[in-house]
């Protein structure tokens, strides 16, 4: 509880306790946290001086701040059009069989979650998909793999 | 075989090119004559709008305030768009420059670019580039002017302009209703212009060229040219700046595999032209064109005989479904009733949605049902 309280208090004097830094500090928690606890919400909500329910409400919007736990590395697959035209089905399939979950679900080790996401802006180079950040595109099997094998041993 | 319409050109990925210089010439004018030059050029929003960039300037212009906001709106999640990436990756100084030519019309000192959070791994090196820019800005054009980044956080409504502005103030991000427009009433209230990437560097464009030059560039009503950003079945999927005014069928020669079969002209909430039409349908803003016209945003989706438009459609109907931000009953209840193949819905939808999201689903639905109906049968 002491190190929720610390993390928001250090967001709260990086971007302002004004209404329009919710947005910013939910983010600068998700990006250590991963995802949004209801704890840490009612902290937010308290430092913001506005209602849990204004926190959980605006939090529920965005699809980048999860309020279900999630891993450490968060693997989006686009798919929308092109991706889909392009193997985006057989991305996730790899993906689920290497890490042994499905879309929307997390490894025991806390390490993965698998979820899908829309459009990307990488069209002409689909498949593609984020970890966290990262962008990887062009996707087949053998990249994928490759990819996999790199952040298991992150 | 010869190309007539389709004219590639190269303005916005040229590097040799000095913004300072451009910006150091267009300062010694009076806001009025840059704002007039604007309007001149006939320069209109990329976003997919496209409206008059100078019109909606001078508007802020003319409001009275203590602070007023420029947004450059880096959202770009219509399916199929990703020119404005592409834009910030290789050349964010024009952006930025833009951002200061109407900083410096408007009366503003502050600016944010509004970055779609899939794309926060640009974030260090264009927190870089502003840096860099707003000092230059201070110490050699003697212009104080502060840009930020927000990070968007995953919602492609949130690339409507009030939408994104109620986002930045930390709202759940809902479209408002207009008016007010955000030019009189923007970012907690203040006179903000929110202008798509690729527009801010033809603002720039219009003072490197000048605005008679600008406006002999594309077709009349559609000046200038386009970013396109081509996708789908094609061999020579990537960025391509095209003037206005080509039309779909020399598009297609150019670009296509040869088996293609339709052209999803502006995303999924643009509309399908079906081989049939390739030659009646014109790229440009509505206006005094022959034929069909269509304005885009620039995506350009090629679908060749193996596919079925109804995946197609459906993937763009469950785009909506998961989009929607819910606060209109129509597009609400609409987007997933258009999955159980309601055509009738299109037009109630049209006229009672709040935004261009819900406003915008029907232009799939009816251009794809409409001309592969037999494909639709399931
Ligand atoms: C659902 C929806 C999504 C939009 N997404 C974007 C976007 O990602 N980028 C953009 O520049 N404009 C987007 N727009 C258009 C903006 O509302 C606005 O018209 C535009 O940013 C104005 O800039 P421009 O005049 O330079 O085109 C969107 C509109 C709607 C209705
Ligand atoms: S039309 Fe749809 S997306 Fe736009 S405000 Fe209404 S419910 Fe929201
Ligand atoms: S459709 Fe997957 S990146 Fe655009």
């Amino acid at each position: 509880m002491a190190e929720v309280n610390e993390l928001v208090k250090s967001l709260s004097q990086k971007h302002g306790k004004e209404r329009g830094s919710l947005l910013p500090i939910l983010q600068g928690i998700t990006e250590i946290e991963k995802s949004l606890s209801a704890e840490i919400m009612i902290e937010v909500a308290r430092e913001l001086n506005i209602s849990t329910a204004e926190v959980y409400g605006t939090a529920s919007f965005y699809s980048f701040l999860d309020t279900e736990p999630r891993g450490e590395f968060i693997i989006r697959v686009c798919k929308t059009i092109s991706c889909d035209m392009k193997g985006k089905r057989q991305i996730v399939k790899t993906l689920e069989d290497l890490l042994k979950i499905k879309v929307g679900e997390t490894t025991h080790n806390k390490k993965f979650t698998l979820l899908e996401t829309n459009c990307l802006g990488w069209c002409h180079k689909a498949p593609a998909m984020l970890i966290n950040d990262e962008v990887y595109t062009d996707l087949d099997d053998n990249k994928v793999k490759k990819i996999i094998r790199k952040y298991r041993s992150k | 075989m010869p190309n007539d319409s389709l004219k590639r050109v190269d303005f916005i990925f040229d590097k040799d090119y000095n913004c300072k210089e451009v910006l150091y010439d267009a300062f010694k004018l009076t806001r009025d004559e840059i704002v007039e030059e604007i309007i001149k050029s006939g320069l209109r929003g990329r976003g997919g709008a496209g409206f008059y960039t100078g019109v909606k300037w001078k508007y802020a212009k003319e409001e009275q305030a203590d602070e007023k906001v420029v947004i450059c709106n880096a959202d770009e999640g219509e399916p199929g768009t990703f020119k404005d990436r592409a834009i910030l990756e290789e050349v964010p100084t024009k952006v930025l420059a833009g951002m200061a030519l109407c900083a410096k019309v408007i009366g503003a000192k502050k600016g944010f670019i509004y970055l779609r959070g899939e794309y926060n791994y640009l974030k260090p090196k264009l927190e870089q580039e502003i840096n860099k820019f707003t000092d230059i800005l201070r110490s050699e054009l003697n212009f104080d002017f502060t840009i930020n980044i927000f990070s968007g956080a995953g919602a492609y409504v949130c690339g409507e302009e009030t939408a994104l502005l109620n986002s930045m103030e930390g709202l759940r991000g809902e479209p408002r209703n207009k008016p007010p427009y955000p030019t009189h009433f923007g970012l907690l209230g203040k006179p903000t212009v929110v202008n798509n990437v690729e527009t801010l560097v033809y603002a720039v464009m219009v003072f490197k060229i000048g605005a008679e030059n600008f406006k002999n560039i594309g077709i009349q009503g559609s000046s200038g040219s386009k970013l396109f950003s081509v996708s789908g079945d094609t061999p020579k999927s990537g960025i391509y700046e095209l003037e206005f005014g080509m039309k779909v069928s020399d598009f297609v020669n150019e670009f296509g595999d040869g088996d293609a079969k339709a052209v999803q002209v502006g995303g999924a909430s643009g509309f399908c032209v079906p081989r049939k039409s390739f030659d009646k349908t014109t790229i440009g803003y509505q206006g005094k064109l022959k034929g069909n016209s269509l304005p885009t945003g620039g995506s350009m989706m090629i679908f060749n005989s193996s596919r079925s438009m109804y995946n197609v459609l459906h993937n763009y109907l469950e785009f909506f479904v998961e989009e929607s931000c819910g606060q209109c009953v129509p597009c609400r209840i609409g987007t997933s009733e258009y999955l159980e193949n309601l055509l009738a819905l299109s037009e109630t939808m049209r006229l009672t949605s709040k935004c261009g999201l819900g406003q915008s689903v029907g232009n799939s639905f009816s251009s794809i049902v409409e001309n592969f109906k037999e494909e639709m049968i399931y």
